[in-house]
């Protein structure tokens, strides 16, 4: 179980990004997190996460609501998520986490837990809850998150927290 | 025109490179931005074709002679 929380690094963006990586993971905690703040430059609410530099071997499954409908879907090669873009409200941004235990196994798949929500002042404002699978044996030492088209915004920020178990 | 860029933050040193897209990243960011895009019109088209059926429900149940209140309490 979660005992501790240690930031490993942070990044908040200065201008335009087309993704933020976090690299050379170490691999001495138990789980790591991935709390993000996005918003993006177009009008597409779409983000991802891939580990160690590829799409290869991760799927999802997930259910959502719009604020006027709700449903489920899946996803092969990542792991959907949300941003706010550029039609939301002025100044707002998306937040949501990653939650990934035994991230260094090199002996099991790795499952992940997400949730997000984007925040506008109108009836549309969308949320995720997922679950992923990062169907390998290699360690996670590289995490990314992108917008699956156009940019991260300034501002828009990603934490990365190794937990250990005791 | 500015080639986009992404960022990479070294655990282990705490360096943070801004890398510019090379051509095959560009042409990845643009299929995933097709794909998302089209699994997006199949949520939002799903979305609606739920609400023109809970519509189309609703509006059936109403001809039968049940009330508002009595078809919102089928749903509770």
């Amino acid at each position: 179980m979660a005992n501790t929380f240690e930031l490993i690094s942070s990044y908040t963006a200065t201008g335009s990004v087309a993704s933020i990586s976090f690299t050379s993971i170490p691999a001495t905690f138990t789980d790591l997190c991935v709390k993000f703040s996005v918003r993006k430059d177009n009008t597409s609410i779409d983000t991802t996460l891939t580990f160690n530099g590829s799409s290869a071997n991760v799927s999802s499954v997930y259910i959502y609501g719009t604020g006027s409908a709700a449903g489920g879907a899946s996803a092969v090669s990542t792991i959907y998520s949300l941003a706010t873009q550029s039609g939301d409200t002025a100044n707002t941004f998306s937040n949501g986490e990653y939650y990934i235990p035994n991230y260094a196994s090199t002996s099991r798949y790795k499952a992940i837990s997400h949730d997000v929500v984007n925040e506008n002042n109108a009836t549309a404002a969308q949320s995720y809850l997922t679950a992923g699978l990062f169907s390998s044996n290699s360690a996670i030492s590289t995490v990314t998150i992108a917008p699956t088209s156009s940019n991260f915004v300034q501002y828009s920020t990603a934490y990365l927290y190794g937990v250990k178990s005791s | 025109m500015t080639r986009p860029t992404r960022i990479e933050i070294d655990c282990s040193t705490g360096i943070e490179s801004i890398i510019e897209l090379t051509d095959a990243e560009v042409a990845q960011m643009e299929a995933d931005a097709a794909a998302a895009e089209a699994r997006r019109a199949e949520e939002d088209a799903a979305a609606q074709a739920a609400a023109d059926a809970k519509a189309s429900a609703q509006a059936k149940l109403s001809a039968l002679g049940l009330t508002a209140e009595e078809i919102s309490a089928l749903s509770k």
